[in-house]
């Protein structure tokens, strides 16, 4: 396996940094690390670059140990959420340092620097310095440096937030092309899970230093395995309620309750943490419904292309996300039907049973 | 409160400005009534802080003028224009209390303390503070303490403005719904004169009744945010609002239709269409896999969960990206696009086409 971690470990002082990891990433994968800030995503990428040492455990690279081969000689690129270039050297020196520290010949320098300023749209911003160009060029100054040279690892931590949103859009649309057909195993850190599933690519949910399952990315958010990567992989935040079950019905704690159909039916009575992702509680236009929730509107945020009602009900806030432009009022009372089929169940361990 | 005017209004930072470009701001009319709520947004280097300064006084202006309530206040100081104002860091003072922070703006002005304890108590109990109210700024998140700067500015009842200048960039992600929620609330219930400014679309459509949005020192339109989505005025609105933004692909009008890589569109404001430079605009909601019509091939599908954005490239190499609900089917390799007739528009050197009504001219 290309990228080994066997019960990687990071302690500091009485602090665990990163509980006991083993995972192996493949060569030429693109790797989101998704988490909330201080999940362990920096200190991981930290690790595995060989810019930490661990406590515990070994970091196996192409059959090779190299826990502690120092980060110079590790063949790594990192670009970070603030862009960082060489202030006094014009964007084209910039995007060519790390070939001068190898001591790359001239030309072959010219044909590397042209080729990733292409792709990066810097053409004509090369003879400028990184101080006359946007921050979205400056920030692609610092992805054309990390990948003019063929490095075994890439490492991104949060690199697009600090940019204004559409040019967010604009390089996650770009960035997984740059790395396509690549032998370099990516990683991407960030805390917004569309930005995930946008890059598509594989997914490690991380929490508190765990990471709590690794895969291809949208299987990942479709079967989370526990309510922990549930609630990671969510955005608008996933719908948790603690639910009882008896025969055809669901029982919440405020009274309300559900008529059960499909393959829930299947579960042995008992009590559940039942979530329900925002795009599966939808207004209700008129009628009956077979599981509704009702209540007082939040707040209805409005993305442009669609809206995402926050409402409080049964002493908790719940979350409807829909398409287009929700003109729904503060303070209104609105009613809500969940999509239970799409339910996801987890037992009181937070493991996932349906 | 007041009704706010921006006549000819334009902004150079430079001492001889002679071109357009020489204009941070260039030529800016808008009309805003007593007790609304707007929001400027825009993309950074559009001129929405050069706006913002000039409303509040902090820059003098070029040309034009800025009248509060038909007053003309063009030149006067920030404090003589009364106006509230929060920015994107909390401005606080970590040794007093949170009751002394909110009631600073009062004190300065020499409201009596039995006015001061109830309007304090007013805002702490909207923005729930209530609890912390003894208690040191310091001690506070940054989300609470950027709940103390919001209830600053809200505690004057005889300001003519509340202005808020990017105020949700320090708050945690999975928060800000919240501090949207108490805003949006409390401009319900107080009704003041708001203005937001702002990058993020969300924040601006979400707080804002009308959303003037604002590209190389033009307002280029200013709407609701369903007039925003469902008739963009200017290509820039189509693209920035919305993601993925509105498609836009280069076309020909023929016998009404526009023509995109020989197929034929219905558009509803074809017949307005002159000699410029034409384009068909097409939002990613409303384009259709069908059996017939516009070929194409399927590049990319990412599935978001609520939906698959899907992106596809013509003959012509243009790419057009569709909005696919979950559960629909996607077909693979050569596809066929159709576009919904009543959203698609014709565009002519980036206006509307025959939209004669420009936001700013």
């Amino acid at each position: 396996m290309p990228l080994e971690l066997q019960g990687l470990t990071k302690r500091v002082g009485a602090d665990t940094h990163i509980y006991s990891t083993d995972i192996s990433f493949d060569d030429g994968s693109f790797n989101v690390l998704l988490g909330a800030t201080r999940a362990g995503k920096t200190t991981l990428m930290q690790l595995m670059a060989g810019i930490q040492k661990p406590t515990a455990g070994k970091i196996m690279h192409n059959g090779k140990d190299v826990t502690q081969v120092a980060v110079q000689k590790r063949n790594v690129s990192m670009v970070y959420q603030q862009f960082i270039n060489y202030p006094m050297l014009s964007v084209y020196e910039n995007i060519a340092s790390p070939l001068r520290v190898i001591g790359m010949a001239e030309d072959e320098v010219k044909s590397r620097v042209g080729k990733a300023a292409d792709l990066l749209r810097l053409g004509p911003m090369l003879k400028r310095k990184p101080n006359e160009l946007s921050g979205g060029q400056q920030q692609r100054t610092a992805i054309a440096r990390a990948i003019v040279k063929d490095s075994d690892l890439i490492f991104m931590d949060e690199p697009l937030a600090n940019l204004d949103y559409k040019l967010r859009e604009e390089l996650r649309d770009e960035l997984p092309k740059l790395f396509a057909g690549r032998k370099a195993i990516v990683f991407y850190a960030t805390t917004e899970p569309h930005e995930a599933l946008l890059f598509g690519g594989k997914t490690a949910t991380l929490h508190e230093g765990r990471i709590t399952q690794y895969g291809v990315t949208s299987e990942i958010y479709r079967e989370p395995n526990s309510l922990l990567s549930a609630e990671v992989f969510s955005d608008p935040p996933i719908n948790i309620a603690v639910v009882k079950k008896s025969g055809r019905t669901l029982s919440f704690a405020d009274g309300a309750q559900w008529v059960i159909s499909g393959a829930a039916l299947k579960l042995p009575d008992g009590a559940y943490s039942v979530g329900i992702r925002p795009h599966h509680v939808v207004p209700v236009v008129k009628g009956k419904v077979d599981c509704e929730i009702g209540g007082r509107v939040l707040v209805t945020e409005i993305s442009g292309s669609e809206s995402v009602v926050h409402f409080h009900s049964g002493g908790k806030t719940w979350v409807s996300q829909t398409a287009g432009v929700q003109p729904i009022k503060v303070g209104e009372t609105v009613r809500f039907a969940a999509d239970l089929s799409r339910g996801i169940f987890f037992n009181a361990d937070g493991k996932r049973v349906l | 409160m007041a009704k706010i005017t921006i006549d000819n209004l334009r902004h150079s930072y430079l001492s001889n400005p002679t071109r357009d470009e020489d204009y941070a701001l260039k030529r800016v009319h808008l009309d805003w009534a007593d007790g609304g709520a707007y929001a400027l947004l825009g993309p950074s280097g559009c001129g929405k802080t050069t706006l913002l300064n000039l409303i509040s006084g902090l820059l003098p202006p070029s040309e034009g003028k800025i009248l509060f309530n038909g007053r003309d206040v063009t030149f006067d100081t920030p404090e003589k224009r009364n106006i509230a104002q929060v920015f994107q860091f909390p401005v606080i003072y970590d040794t007093m209390t949170v009751y002394d922070n909110l009631a600073f703006p009062l004190r300065n002005r020499g409201v009596d303390e039995s006015e001061i304890k109830t309007r304090v108590e007013t805002i702490a109990d909207m923005l729930e503070l209530t609890s912390t109210l003894k208690k040191r700024a310091s001690g506070l998140t940054a989300d609470g303490k950027q709940k103390i700067s919001l209830g600053r500015g809200l505690v004057r009842s005889d300001v003519n403005v509340i202005m808020f200048d990017e105020p949700l960039t320090v708050i945690d992600p999975h928060l800000k719904w919240q501090l949207r929620s108490k805003l949006k609330e409390l401009q319900q219930r107080i009704k003041r004169t708001m203005i937001y400014v702002t990058h993020d679309q969300t924040e601006a459509l979400t707080f804002a009744d009308q959303v003037v949005v604002m590209n190389n020192g033009e307002v280029v339109q200013t709407g609701t945010p369903i007039e925003l989505f469902d008739k963009p005025r200017h290509t820039f609105v189509g693209h920035f609002i919305g993601s993925p933004g509105m498609n836009f692909l280069p076309c020909e009008v023929k016998s009404g239709k526009a023509m995109v890589d020989g197929q034929a569109f219905a558009v509803e404001n074809a017949k307005k269409a002159g000699s410029g430079k034409l384009e068909l605009g097409i939002r990613p909601e409303f384009v259709t896999f069908s059996k017939a019509g516009l070929a194409a091939e399927v590049v990319k599908v990412a599935d978001i969960g609520r939906v698959r954005v899907v992106e596809t490239k013509l003959a012509s190499g243009h790419s057009v990206k569709l909005i696919v609900p979950e559960g629909d089917g996607i077909p693979s390799g050569k596809v066929h696009l159709n576009f919904a007739a009543e959203h698609t528009h014709l565009y002519e050197n980036s206006w509307l086409a025959g939209d004669t009504s420009r936001a700013s001219s």
